[in-house]
């Protein structure tokens, strides 16, 4: 089972946990990225390049999938304004070893941070507004699992 | 042989005051980089967005490219800084 999904809507985890278990190999792990509403946040703005974006979630997942003994793999961003609280990014995979099944989340969470053309612009209650840097320590982990 | 579309994200697209535009097809030897320097002449937004290529990432017809890539007989070039999904 493969799905990636570029969406403004808001996801299900459990919806999403459940369809990756009723794959049946007994081991599913998951990460889910929330918007943290630190230093006077508001909102969080996410673009992303609409013609690359589903493609290029496709390849990172296909890496995955050629690396890892895996049933299955979801991937879901969302783009738009979230407000602090709100889920932007769900990675679950499925397998019948926990090892495969955590380590191709992990990776999948470090590589869309470092490979999927998606970008953060920070609003503030003040009016103020900021584009997220990127962290030299963001590219150094997706490096770190080699290409 | 058909235009080439630039395309603008984040901050890039913020600076220049537009998200895409299409110019003449640069000749062939014509890098991502070559192509960057050119935009910036133009000064302005363009200057603030494109004047310093380290700054920069981009993609050429929807692929991860080094700057020094070639965009040879590419329909889409984009310009924007380094991603910061996940």
């Amino acid at each position: 089972m493969k799905r990636v999904a570029i969406q403004a809507a808001d996801f299900d985890v459990a919806a999403e946990l459940a369809a990756l278990e009723a794959l049946g190999g007994g081991g599913v792990a998951s990460f889910t990225g929330v918007v943290r509403g630190e230093g006077g946040l508001i909102a969080l703005e996410l673009e992303h390049y609409p013609a690359m974006t589903q493609a290029q979630v496709d390849r990172i997942v296909e890496e995955a999938l050629a690396r890892w003994p895996l049933l299955g793999v979801s991937v879901i961003h969302r783009f738009g304004r979230l407000v602090p609280g709100a889920r932007i990014v769900f990675v679950g995979t499925a397998s019948r070893h926990r090892t495969a099944a955590l380590e191709s989340c992990a990776f999948l969470i470090d590589w869309m941070k470092s490979d999927a053309p998606f970008w953060k612009k920070e609003h503030f209650g003040d009016g103020a507004t900021q584009w997220v840097e990127a962290r030299a320590e963001d590219e150094l982990k997706a490096k770190g699992w080699g290409s | 042989m058909a235009d080439l579309t630039i395309v603008y994200f984040a901050w890039v697209r913020e600076a220049i005051g537009r998200d895409e535009e299409r110019v003449e097809r640069p000749a062939p030897t014509v890098s991502v980089a070559d192509l960057v320097a050119t935009l910036a002449a133009r000064g302005g937004g363009y200057a603030e967005a494109l004047g310093d290529p380290a700054r920069l990432r981009a993609a050429i017809d929807q692929r991860f490219v080094p700057l020094d890539s070639l965009i040879g007989d590419a329909r889409e070039v984009a310009l924007f800084p380094p991603v910061t999904g996940g």
